[in-house]
């Protein structure tokens, strides 16, 4: 029989579970815990230099991986500066653990130092959110949140550990169960037979079908089941932010990204289908624009993990609760097997259709002479790296221009904060990537505005040699904002404009890195390559790019799918 | 419409709040709402009425499933069912008042359960539209205070809600 303290407890348990990371900050109410992770070696421990960094390195980490992040951290303020990370984590379906420190449990409720109601602060934002009452528990109740943590839809799990459960001189018997079981959780394994059956002759009689895939492709590592049916069924693919390298970005039947920045022939392929099979995605405000205009004549089949996603916004044909592996995998099968095949005609004329959707537009945007554009830096980063690179972003104009000219051809290569839209987000959570892949590129793109909000990491990346490729498309503007302010607001720039922005280049030398400016259109090809070939630095490049361009596509506020800006002066 | 939602949930501190929490996040209404333990001592009852549109329904439903600590959930205005609330109403009774407040508590079957030279206690059990019903015939204006448990609700006939 072993006995052990709760923090040497904690630790083990974490060992046992296979974590090789946890992403924190010490203080106070964790302290026990610090100790128990200083006489050990198999966990290693980041550093951050604020609390919600540690989370977004934890989230970076799970996207690039597919393993769950961890996070450690103490009570009150150092809980609650994690609140943003973990809401980001949670709206995307990242799954995570968020151990955090609380006062001893017999302060609980007296306004002791450092005291936060954790569990009560972090309840909106959680997938769920455990407690520990007692040392003995703390093995079962690690095992349990990364349980929930990481099966069915998954996400964020906040654990509360009290000072007085990792008392270093209380030991008890250590026990980490084998398997989880709870009796009020059991995530669907399989999907109906007879929904899945019924979907698989839908898309067999389909005239006009489109496939729009999610994030859930990722999460539930389906991309190559995905990849499989699609050929097979020969149908256009579109998919959502999140499922960004769910689908090769340059095979032909991709038609890109959708929705409100979204491809012109993804939105109108959309808009025209008679069948609309959804995977892993949901129907969410920034894909269907105004609901009661969404794709009038199309039938939909949802496939989600999730019963509460379908039908929330968009009401499901024919829905089908499950894991989108299991489910796609019946669904080649079935496919396999019909004596039913694709309607050729039908197909062969609405890929003419949609062949002259692509031409028309093609995410063309005008260059100048000049001035370097945004959408440029993207497309010649992409050449550089060949489209291989990990790519985390921050959110604004640059997130789009970044999803919209990279071509990804692979999942969780794509890293950004598609639900919540956290900046702040980008450079933690590349560091995170890095972290476990040393090896690859990591880009973090941003922008002047996005990259000032957790800036403070260069100092983190310094310590634990993170050579991660900052690039910082600055437009000296909040440009998001400014776009609304000019399309809507009739250019009154009310609070986007960065005044008094650092010097970037001097600013990353103070941290130990490199700082590369580019400010000439001719500069560019041959400053990025110089960039990249500084495997072993981190750079900080800052690029100056048009002050003035704004993102194209763009869906019209409350219109249907189909209904777009394409430039600043055409409108369909 | 009116829902009346019975839910099983572990009976561990905090999970209340979440079904609380659930409803002001998600902008659902929440009309009463009664809790306590079951013969099961690590199960709790919940019963709940709503209101909304049917897609609203049916989300708050999906909503509360997806809850970790509720075991089980039945909207039980999908079939036929019993529902209760209990009252308990102070109301002014001196002088011919206190017959004609016997009498209209008698026809509403229910009891008076304490005395004083100027006050009545009743308790009335039985649904919610028969309590309004007893509050309009005895009128505001001799109503002291009025304390009502919410609705509980069961399904008539062999259906269960158990484990």
């Amino acid at each position: 029989m072993e006995l052990l303290s709760g923090a040497d407890m904690l630790i083990r348990s974490l060992q046992d579970e296979g974590i090789e990371y946890i992403y924190g900050y010490p203080g106070g109410a964790a302290l026990h815990i610090y100790d128990a992770l200083f006489r050990q070696d198999k966990v290693k421990h980041i550093l951050v230099r604020h609390e919600q960094a540690a989370v977004h390195m934890a989230d970076g980490y799970a996207r690039a991986t597919g393993k769950p992040g961890t996070v450690l951290v103490t009570s009150g303020p150092g809980a609650t500066n994690t609140i943003t990370g973990i809401a980001t984590a949670f709206m995307d379906s990242i799954p995570m653990v968020v151990l955090c420190g609380q006062v001893a449990s017999t302060l609980i409720g007296e306004d002791a130092f450092q005291e936060t109601d954790m569990i009560g602060v972090s309840r909106p934002v959680v997938k769920h959110n455990l407690s520990v009452r007692h040392p003995e528990e703390i093995p079962e109740v690690i095992r349990k949140a990364y349980y929930i943590a990481s099966t069915g839809r998954p996400g964020p799990v906040v654990v509360d550990i009290p000072k007085d459960m990792t008392t270093p001189n209380e030991r008890y018997e250590y026990v980490f169960p084998k398997k989880i079981k709870l009796r009020s959780y059991n995530p669907a394994i399989r999907g109906h037979a007879g929904q899945i059956k019924k979907a698989v002759d839908m898309l067999l009689a389909a005239k006009r079908p489109i496939i729009y895939a999610g994030g859930g492709v990722i999460l539930g590592k389906a991309s190559g089941q995905l990849t499989e049916l699609v050929r097979m069924l020969g149908h256009p693919i579109t998919n959502t932010l999140m499922g960004i390298g769910c689908y090769p970005a340059s095979d032909k039947q991709h038609l890109g990204w959708l929705g409100m920045h979204g491809t012109y022939e993804s939105n109108m392929a959309m808009h025209h289908s008679d069948l609309i099979l959804c995977v892993g995605a949901r129907f969410d405000d920034r894909v269907t624009n105004a609901t009661e205009k969404f794709c009038p004549g199309a039938r939909i089949v949802h496939i989600d993990i999730d019963p509460a996603s379908i039908s929330k916004t968009i009401d499901a044909d024919v829905p089908i609760v499950g894991p989108v592996d299991a489910v796609l995998k019946e669904m080649i099968t079935l496919v396999k097997e019909s004596k039913e095949k694709p309607d050729a005609d039908a197909l062969a004329s609405w890929w003419r259709q949609i062949e002259e959707w692509r031409a028309f537009h093609g995410m063309r945007y005008e260059t100048s002479p000049d001035v370097i554009k945004p959408q440029e830096v993207i497309e010649t980063l992409c050449r550089l790296t060949k489209g291989e690179a990990f790519v985390t972003s921050d959110v604004g104009q640059h997130q789009m221009f970044a999803a919209q000219y990279y071509k990804f051809d692979k999942p969780n290569r794509w890293i950004n904060s598609g639900g919540l839209g956290t900046m702040g987000f980008g450079l933690p959570a590349a560091m995170g990537v890095k972290l476990t892949h040393p090896d690859d590129e990591v880009l973090c793109i941003t922008g002047e505005g996005s990259i000032q909000m957790n800036i403070q990491e260069l100092s983190t990346c310094n310590q634990y040699n993170l050579p991660v490729k900052i690039i910082n498309l600055n437009n000296q503007a909040l440009g998001m904002v400014k776009q609304w302010q000019d399309m809507n607001y009739e250019s009154r720039h009310s609070q986007s404009y960065m005044e008094s922005l650092p010097d970037f280049i001097k600013l990353a030398e103070a941290y130990g890195h490199v700082g590369v400016r580019i400010d000439r259109k001719e500069d560019l090809e041959t400053k990025l390559k110089e960039v990249l070939a500084m495997k072993d630095k981190l750079v900080f490049v800052d690029i100056y790019v048009d002050r003035f361009e704004h993102v194209y596509p763009m869906q019209v506020a409350r219109g249907s799918m189909k209904d777009m800006w394409l430039s600043k002066t055409e409108r369909v | 419409m009116r829902r009346i939602i019975s839910v099983l949930l572990e009976n561990e501190p905090g999970a209340l709040s979440r079904v609380v929490g659930l409803f002001s996040q998600r902008n659902y209404n929440i009309e009463t709402l009664t809790v306590a333990p079951t013969e099961d001592e690590t199960l709790s009852r919940l019963t709940v009425t709503t209101t909304g549109s049917d897609k609203v329904i049916e989300q708050i439903t999906k909503q509360l499933n997806k809850l970790i600590e509720v075991v089980k959930l039945v909207d039980l205005t999908e079939g036929s069912h019993i529902e209760r609330e209990l009252m308990l109403v102070k109301l002014k009774a001196t002088g011919s008042q206190r017959a004609e407040i016997k009498r209209t508590v008698d026809i509403f079957r229910g009891q008076i359960v304490d005395v004083t030279s100027s006050v009545y206690t009743v308790q009335l059990a039985g649904d919610s539209d028969k309590l309004d019903g007893f509050i309009q015939a005895v009128g505001t204006s001799g109503v002291l205070e009025v304390v009502r448990t919410g609705v509980s609700g069961i399904a008539r006939g062999e259906k269960v809600l158990s484990l």
